[in-house]
């Protein structure tokens, strides 16, 4: 070979290196998620259960969950738990419920993100329904109760005694459909 | 190469000789300057910010375009003065140190230096757009930098062109250094700079990618209503953390390797001997390379991750610390009982290996995820980075010039100013920059213009060093242009001590080298 088609050669292997970094980076996103719900790394709550009465048997373990809501950004909303803190027993669906209200002389439209820390445990608190799973639209002064039913797994981790549900209510962002 | 119509000895002449060059010691030349120009931009923008630190309370400079100067100083140090220095370098030595007539793709080498300044003109054009610089740090997290104005895509297609241009030449050297050594030069003979430089542009063109995609993601969150790092759409601005430092983490030692290399030539020339050590070497080099790639969260200790995470980075971090010491250890074992003598080269490179290990201390102390807590986003990262990069990655850029200053020139410069030069940087970055440990210590928090009383008197301190280092670099323009214009001959071989191919060839280096590949003797192999 000479050595101007063995230049080519690693010039066109070290550019396709770049090109497969480039994808690289992308890949990260949807490799980033998996890791996430399969760790329950950063709290993320992607566990939607439908509820079978038959299936739960609750154990007689009693967790706390704590609740705590934040409004992001220039969202002229206000959030409030109505409960602060409850005392849930593993495997049975309990509810919980936030005050929202639109402080706003117009109609919002906003979406609640969820959070649950820590990590290790976000991955057995499985929600039913959620005000989250889908975007709320509040008119003009407008206040909801927005609710939230879920349980806590029985196979929660003997550490974890203690669960804390944080939800950010983001602007909606404009409707790509 | 076929490339060069022109094989006549003598340079073209006139401004087309720069634009369109294709020679590896005009381009290297050409990088070289720019560098030293950005260096005194970037350097300007730190005085800038020396200034308002130099007093608690606002003085000169409102907080927004603080914290722009902040972070447009930070992207034109890192992108505009110690990678294409550093480029610079490799241009236009590699071909000398292994005995190739010029580097494999001459034409796109001159398109990656051109690309840097239409890059440059991008970034700081922003300084005077609607809404002011990009202000949010050059990390550029999301969500506070999809605040930025009109500046915003400027910010991302200028990282665009520079990182293009980085991929660019990192091709070049590897294609250049696998395919164009001189016959019978194993890979396991090259100068330790060469090495350096082949891995590092590994690292090029694995991380800079990463870092285009970050952006491009940044760029369509902002304009395309995607949801990369919007938490309302479903995305994460965390990841937007971990993909870029999976660039930067990296890009440290992208910037610290080729310093190695140099720091591996200067210090046995000077000393009289062999390198000690010079496979393990150049394993560690290769070692910290790849564990560059694992560890990137230490970036990111207090994001909140599980235990496990932060301690398998603490691990990963502390890992690192072990070629590196080998390399620090390598080359005091090589001036161990050498016959040293202290031209400036050699006293910026024993500067280097003392304060860059200060440098490499307090970063282990931050690598440490429990007492991060305490130091992250304070004034002791501040100090951390610089010692690595100031008095590391420049002090070896500054030794690589003093070094290879005669072989450019045909000239020796001026050995008592250049002495002057490296006693004065070495006290004012000392100045400038030892106290910020202290600041960082008692929670001074990093890119605020303004602070608490009392952490008024080591900032005094801290600014006073500033000035000073900053004036001392124009001695050290002084010294090249003096030595670019005349002086006491260089010898070929312009130190007594020094080994490689490159000092085979006349001083100053001709304008074509090596068109036929040169007989290699045990002598010249010589480490």
């Amino acid at each position: 070979m000479s050595e101007k088609t063995k230049i080519k050669k690693t010039t066109l292997m070290l550019f396709f290196v770049t090109l497969l970094m480039f994808g690289f980076g992308y890949a990260m996103v949807p490799l980033y998620d998996v890791f996430c719900e399969i760790t329950g790394l950063n709290g993320r709550t992607v566990n939607v259960v439908t509820e079978n009465e038959k299936e739960n048997i609750a154990s007689d373990r009693i967790v706390r969950v704590q609740f705590d809501s934040n409004i992001n950004g220039d969202l002229p909303w206000r959030m409030k738990a109505k409960q602060t803190t409850m005392h849930v027993q593993l495997g049975k669906f309990y509810e919980a419920v936030y005050t929202v209200e639109n402080m706003y002389n117009g109609d919002v439209i906003g979406q609640a993100i969820p959070s649950v820390m820590p990590g290790e445990g976000s991955l057995y608190f499985k929600k039913s329904e959620c005000f989250c799973f889908v975007n709320q639209l509040l008119e003009a002064g407008e206040t909801k109760e927005m609710v939230v039913r879920f349980e806590v797994d029985k196979d929660l981790p003997e550490n974890v005694d203690l669960l804390t549900l944080s939800y950010t209510f983001f602007r909606a962002k404009p409707d790509k459909s | 190469m076929s490339t060069l119509a022109h094989d006549h000895d003598h340079a073209p002449s006139g401004l087309k000789r720069w634009i369109y060059s294709t020679n590896h010691k005009d381009i290297g030349t050409l990088y070289l300057i720019f560098a030293l120009t950005m260096f005194f931009v970037g350097g300007a923008m730190a005085m800038i910010i020396r200034a308002e630190l130099f007093q608690p309370g606002l003085q000169f400079v409102d907080p927004q375009f603080y914290n722009s100067m902040v972070t447009v100083h930070a992207l034109i140090m890192i992108f505009g003065a110690v990678m294409p220095a550093g480029v610079g370098l490799a241009n236009w030595m590699i071909p000398l140190m292994i005995g190739a007539p010029d580097m494999a793709l001459p034409r796109m080498n001159n398109m990656s230096f051109w690309i840097l300044p239409f890059g440059f003109a991008l970034l700081i054009s922003t300084l005077f757009m609607e809404g002011g610089g990009p202000a949010g740090g050059w990390t550029m997290y999301p969500p506070l930098v999809l605040q930025t104005g009109d500046a915003f895509p400027f910010l991302i297609f200028a990282i665009h062109f520079l990182g293009i241009s980085s991929i660019m030449g990192a091709i070049n050297i590897i294609a250049t250094v696998f395919n164009m050594r001189a016959p019978g030069m194993s890979l396991m003979q090259m100068p330790l700079f060469v090495w350096t430089w082949v891995i590092t542009s590994f690292l090029l063109i694995a991380a800079l990618p990463v870092l285009a995609g970050a952006v491009t993601m940044l760029l369509t969150d902002k304009y395309f209503g995607t949801s990369f790092f919007d938490a309302a759409g479903g995305g994460d601005p965390v990841m937007f953390q971990h993909i870029f430092w999976f660039f930067g983490h990296p890009e440290v030692y992208i910037l610290a390797l080729p310093a190695f290399g140099i720091i591996s030539q200067v210090i046995p020339a000077f000393s009289r001997k062999p390198l000690f050590g010079y496979a393990s070497m150049v394993y560690a080099t290769a070692s910290i390379a790849i564990l560059s790639f694992v560890v990137w969260a230490h970036h990111m200790f207090t994001v909140g991750m599980p235990l496990k995470g932060e301690l398998f980075f603490m691990y990963a971090t502390m890992l690192i610390a072990v070629p590196t010491g080998v390399k620090v250890f390598n080359w005091m074992a090589t001036m161990w009982r050498g016959a040293m003598t202290f031209e400036t080269p050699m006293l910026f490179a024993i500067a280097f290996v003392i304060l860059f290990t200060i440098g490499g201390f307090s970063g282990l102390m931050l690598g440490m995820a429990p007492v991060d807590f305490q130091y992250h986003d304070t004034y002791f990262v501040v100090a951390h980075f610089h010692y690595v990069l100031l008095t590391g990655a420049v002090f070896a850029l500054m030794s690589a010039v003093y070094y290879w200053l005669p072989k450019w020139t045909g000239y020796m410069y001026d050995e008592k100013l250049g002495k002057i030069h490296f006693w004065l940087s070495t006290i004012a970055a000392n100045v400038l920059f030892f106290p910020q440990h202290f600041l960082g210590l008692a929670g001074m928090p990093r890119r605020i213009p303004d602070y608490n009383i009392q952490f008024a008197d080591f900032n005094m301190i801290s600014s006073i060093g500033g000035f000073a280092y900053g004036l001392t670099q124009l001695l050290f323009v002084y010294i090249v242009i003096k030595c670019a214009l005349g002086g006491k001959k260089a010898k070929d071989k312009a130190w007594e001590g020094a080994r490689g191919l490159e000092w085979y060839v006349p001083s100053p280096a001709p304008h074509h080298t090596f068109e036929t590949p040169p007989k290699l003797t045990k002598q010249m192999l010589e480490m």
